[in-house]
């Protein structure tokens, strides 16, 4: 809502507040002030002049060489306006005026004819043209022939107005009205106000209702309408100072009609409508539910579907309006019109926000209809508008209104102590604070011993309850006095779950382990929302989530896999020659069992890691040692070791990853997770190299992580190891030899690590040769050789008859 | 044999001060001390000697063969430092060199602000809960006081699923769901920071997924001013110990009153720069009294229970601390900017 300054002035006693003050007043007690402009810079030496006479340039066809009387003196001025002509009232920028875009006024000779000043548009004196009326948007600025000779056009033009920029929240529909926000500043600057004149000295000769009938099908949506009838209305421009008012309020003056209803609007909050009488079709108003299949054109031109569900005004046979939105073309006010139907109604603001919707049309007054309108302010809002028809627009006003009216016009009443103000606020108010506060914004109220009752006015709809006025005693009497304290009382030791923890852990680890943490989208496209599935889930029981109605199809669908958007990640950086990275997310992924879902998804938080280009880099010394499988694995072994987790690795195969370099992870014999290098064909759709990624199901992790781990002694008793090499053949994986022999050795083998991998020359053909160390120990004694080597031939004897292999001697 | 005895000490202390090298070393300890060296030439002369001069001879041989020792011992100590030395010079190397790389890895600034604000509330009692993204209209909004067609829902453009569940539009539901599984019976200190998301278009300041962090107390006789005391905590902790705070009139459903809190800037301490818009103040968070309504709902009775809630986008709070000019870099995950904020 933009507030003009000089508008306000009207209601409340500004003269000790400047707009900056005002603004910080209001923005600490009320309504939001997102900023405070003036209409146009201070310019001086601008003056109203008298065209006494206007004629051609002789050397040019487009100028016009003006005799220009500004008060004390005459001057020559040229001019190029197409609209300037003889006997009007302009604005004067005299020789040495510095105008608003810089330009400075000097004395010229224009084609060889001497120009003494210049004659100014709107735009020229710093208005924003998109509020600028159209009729002068091509040329310059006339006044209304009362305007005075030499008179600064500063004032006349409300140029020095300061617009403050409100931001009015859902609940405080009335500060979209002059009214509204005068009554909120009177009681922030405790001043009275002073309400417009509603006074109206109808034309008793004419009755209203003998030319117009009310007649309401929908009550429920639209409680009251009242319909007045002002007569022989003269079309022409508003007052200046009211196209003033409008301008800096962001609204483009059209004519005194459209000009005053908008004024009303603006004043009031309440909006109004105003009929051509004469192209209304009929005498008798019909407010009903639209029909389908039922069409009207609106102010726009645009042909509108309607349907049940939209309010509609009729002349009986056809809509005429869409109630609180817009009105039809065919009986809007033109340059002809002689005789108004001016409609002041409520319409319900379910109602109404269904129309906006559906068309997509929001107005000045679907907005205040939507938001909620004073009930006692329609009836007024419409005498106020006959008002300033019958004295801007020569109208003559119909007796009476014809109204059919339903409406709940009662105010409410809230009761509330000192006392408990003051357990809530946490302060020691007395009751005078709390009443003058009440007093300031012109809430009545009664005293019934400790309590006071208040009578809400109508016009704040966001007042209902006893914590409602509440905010309205500590907004006014300042938030500044509260003091500050801390919940006292109950006291809990608070923390984080193990849950919680164990993913900070992660994170810890990492982060020391080099990767850099990313923060990515849930929402990805169709297609990468269901890729890279953790082994957990099952290719056609993981539904995605998509959304209703996505903004893009980029971020349509929720994620399976946080892998996608890593990659993406890594394309963006590796598009700007960043290319070695190593990058890791926690995040939840969203599975739904349901291919039509119905209920919420399944949330899984999970890990992943990306890893690309190199990942040791010491150049002076030649070392450069790129990703590969094993970094990656690395990386997940290292984490489970810091979990102290056993996990295995099992060869698998992945849609989108290099079929011979990836490992299914498991934990106790479920697949939790994979890692593995990204197939070259995946790699090259998101414009990566060789990338290897990992991704884990964390919450298999959460559910049997330790949080706190047991103690095991530390061994007290010498280890003997012993190495042993079997010849494999290629095709059998070195880890599941591991696990046999570490099976086959226990209890006495505690350790079985790989520390030779040869194949080539001295090699048979397909076979290779892989080297174990074998720790032996037990934690109560010292081993013998002979258990040692008895439990030694026996790892050989197992794993050579279940691999087919030999001891490499 | 006296005499032959210092004789012999002086000459091979003379030797062995003279000896050049290891080899030369050696050669002192047989000439002197070996088998066939002067000292144990001497004492085959013992024999002849009396029982009186025996020991004393005998002493004095002892010394003169512990003194020579010590003098070798010294002496090969000297030449092998000598040639440790000169062997550790030839092994000097450029120091300024760069070292071998380590991989500094890290957390996204965006986790360290939320860490670092989990903490700070942590130490004041708070316990932290989660909840999930996909959320009920139920709980995202009429749990929250936002019935159906309620005006305000338009503040929150929210990307639907289905017409009951929606990506959730803030962290509130956490609350709804908390006070809810509590059943009114005890009090409440909690926060609970997470995703949310909206229908906004990515630009420099609003992007469709952000991260809130929202707070809830609930007792007997939580008044606004323990919402502001609260609130001051929390801004002097993060923003300094010098910014002060001010709370003006806002607007929230599930609070009543409601209000926003602004921070005194530090760029201009208040005084006013482009920043803060010319004002002193930058506007933080809302919060207010948590709504009787929203109270009642989860089965806490308003007329026993009080409580406030606060919250804040975290993205909003990182980049005032960091001077961040634009929210899409904490998703574009560009390593330059990740790699700034290392130890944030």
């Amino acid at each position: 809502m933009l507030v003009s300054y000089n508008w306000l002035r009207n209601y409340v006693n500004l003269d000790h507040v400047t707009p900056e003050e005002l603004a910080e007043k209001i923005t600490r007690s009320g309504i939001e002030v997102e900023g405070v402009e003036y209409l146009a810079p201070a310019v001086e030496n601008i003056v109203v002049g008298y065209v006494k006479s206007c004629e051609k340039h002789p050397d040019a066809d487009k100028l016009n060489l003006c005799q220009v009387d500004v008060g004390e003196e005459s001057l020559q001025i040229v001019c190029g306006a197409p609209n300037v002509g003889e006997g009007q009232k302009v604005a004067v920028a005299k020789p040495g005026t510095k105008l608003p875009n810089g330009m400075k006024i000097k004395k010229v000779k224009l084609r060889g004819v001497e120009s003494n000043g210049m004659i100014c548009s709107l735009q020229e004196l710093g208005l924003d043209e998109k509020y600028i009326p159209t009729d002068v948007a091509e040329g310059i600025f006339v006044f209304p022939e009362d305007a005075e000779v030499g008179t600064p056009v500063q004032e006349l033009l409300n140029l020095d107005d300061a617009v403050l920029d409100l931001d009015v929240l859902a609940n405080r529909p009335d500060a979209l009205s002059m009214l509204g926000v005068a009554y909120d500043v009177a009681a922030v600057l405790d001043q009275p106000i002073h309400l417009p004149d509603e006074n109206l000295n109808a034309d008793e000769s004419i009755q209203a209702e003998d030319y117009i009938d009310v007649k309401i099908d929908s009550i429920e949506n639209n409680p009251y309408y009242g319909a007045f009838v002002i007569r022989d209305v003269e079309i022409k421009p508003a007052p200046l100072w009211m196209r003033n008012y409008l301008m800096a309020s962001g609204i483009r003056p059209i004519n005194n009609v459209v000009d005053i209803t908008n004024f009303v609007l603006l004043e009031y909050g309440q909006p109004l409508h105003a009929f051509d009488y004469d192209r209304f079709g009929s005498k008798e108003v019909v407010i009903r539910q639209g029909k389908e299949n039922e069409t009207m054109i609106t102010l726009d031109d645009q042909e509108r579907q309607l349907n049940e569900k939209n309010l509609v005004i009729t002349n009986g046979k056809e809509p005429v309006a869409l109630a609180g939105v817009m009105g039809g073309a065919d009986s809007e006010v033109t340059d002809e019109t002689t005789n108004i139907l001016l409609e002041a109604a409520y319409f319900d603001a379910a109602s109404v926000r269904h129309t906006v919707k559906q068309t997509g049309l929001r107005s000045e007054s679907s907005t205040r209809f939507e938001k909620g309108v004073d009930p006692n302010r329609v009836k007024r809002a419409g005498i106020r508008a006959c008002s300033l028809l019958q004295k801007y627009a020569g109208g003559k006003v119909a007796a009476g209104v014809v109204e059919v009216d339903e409406l709940d016009k009662s105010e409410k009443s809230v009761t509330i102590t000192t006392s408990k103000v003051n357990q809530r606020l946490g302060m020691e108010l007395d009751e005078k604070d709390v009443t003058s506060v009440l007093a300031r914004l012109q809430f009545e109220f009664s005293k019934n011993g400790e309590e006071i009752v208040v009578q809400v006015p109508t016009r704040r709809l966001d007042i209902s309850i006893f914590e409602d006025i509440l905010e309205e005693v500590i907004r006014i009497y300042g938030y500044d006095h509260l003091p500050y304290t801390i919940p006292q009382g109950w006291v809990q030791a608070g923390g984080l779950t193990d849950v919680q923890l164990l993913q900070r852990e992660i994170k810890n680890y990492l982060s020391s382990a080099g990767l850099m943490e990313t923060l990515t989208y849930s929402l990805t496209n169709k297609q990468d929302a269901s890729r890279f599935l953790t082994p957990d889930m099952e290719e056609g029981t993981a539904n995605t989530v998509g959304l209703a109605m996505p903004m893009s199809e980029e971020h349509s669908h929720l994620r399976l896999s946080l892998i996608p958007e890593m990659l993406r990640v890594l394309q963006h950086n590796v598009a700007r020659t960043q290319t070695d990275l190593a990058y890791y997310e926690i995040g939840k992924v969203f599975i739904s069992e349901e291919e039509q879902i119905t209920k919420q998804p399944i949330e899984n938080l999970h890990v992943a890691g990306a890893l690309t280009g190199l990942w040791h880099n010491h150049p002076w010394q030649q070392e450069k040692k790129p990703v590969d499988f094993y970094v990656a694995k690395g990386i997940v072994e290292g984490l489970f070791a810091h979990l102290e987790l056993d996990v295995t690795f099992v060869q698998t195969k992945m849609e989108d990853m290099h079929p011979g370099r990836c490992a299914e992870i498991r934990l106790n014999g479920k697949g939790i997770g994979y890692v593995g290098q990204i197939h070259p064909l995946v790699a090259k759709d998101f414009d990566v190299k060789e990338t290897y990624v990992f991704e884990i199901n964390l919450e298999s992790v959460f559910s049997v992580h330790q949080a706190t781990p047991s103690f095991t002694d530390i061994p007290r008793y010498p280890s003997v190891t012993r190495d042993i090499a079997f010849i494999l053949d290629n095709d059998v994986p070195a880890g599941e030899v591991q696990a046999v022999i570490k099976e086959t050795g226990a209890p006495l083998v505690k350790e079985v690590s790989i520390f030779d991998v040869y194949q080539g020359e001295h090699m048979e053909e397909g076979k290779k040769s892989v080297a174990y160390r074998l720790l032996y120990q037990d934690p109560s004694r010292t081993l013998k050789d002979d258990e040692v080597e008895t439990s030694y031939q026996a790892v050989v004897e197992k794993v050579n008859n279940q691999f087919g292999s030999y001891v490499r001697s | 044999m006296k005499e032959e005895l210092q004789a012999i000490e002086q000459e091979a202390l003379a030797a062995i001060e003279k000896a050049e090298n290891s080899q030369a070393v050696q050669e002192m300890k047989v000439k002197y001390l070996g088998k066939k060296g002067s000292l144990t030439t001497v004492l085959r002369g013992m024999g002849k000697l009396s029982k009186e001069e025996r020991p004393v001879i005998g002493e004095l041989a002892n010394n003169v063969r512990e003194s020579i020792t010590e003098a070798l011992e010294a002496k090969t100590e000297k030449l092998e430092r000598e040639a440790l030395n000169e062997q550790l010079e030839t092994e000097t190397i450029d120091v300024t060199l760069p070292g071998n790389p380590v991989h500094v890895g890290g957390r996204h600034l965006l986790t360290s602000i939320m860490e670092e604000i989990e903490d700070l509330f942590i130490g004041m009692g708070y316990e932290v809960k989660e909840g999930p993204e996909v959320e009920t209209d139920y709980y995202n909004f009429e749990k929250l006081n936002l019935p159906k067609n309620h005006p305000a829902r338009d503040m929150q453009d929210t990307f639907f699923i289905t017409n009951e569940l929606l990506l959730r539009t803030q962290t509130s539901p956490v609350q709804a769901r908390t006070m809810e599984a509590y059943q009114g019976k005890r009090p409440i200190k909690m926060i609970c920071p997470g995703k949310v998301y909206r229908r906004d278009t990515d630009d420099a300041t609003h992007s469709h997924q952000f991260r809130q962090i929202e707070g809830l107390v609930v007792d007997k006789n939580i008044t606004l001013s323990d919402l502001k005391g609260t609130l001051d905590v929390f801004a002097k902790k993060m923003f300094g110990k010098d910014r002060e705070i001010r709370l003006r009139p806002s607007f929230f459903p599930f609070t009543e009153p409601s209000v926003e809190m602004d921070v005194s800037c530090k760029v201009c301490n208040g005084k006013g720069c482009s920043v803060c818009k010319h004002t002193g103040w930058i506007e933080i968070l809302g919060g207010g009294m948590v709504h009787p309504r929203v109270l009642e709902m989860s089965g806490y009775d308003s007329t026993v229970y009080s409580g406030f809630a606060f919250g804040m986008g975290q993205e909003r709070i990182a980049m005032l601390k960091y001077g961040v000019n634009d929210i899409r870099h904490f998703y574009t995950n560009d390593v330059r900017f990740l790699s700034q904020y290392h130890q944030a």
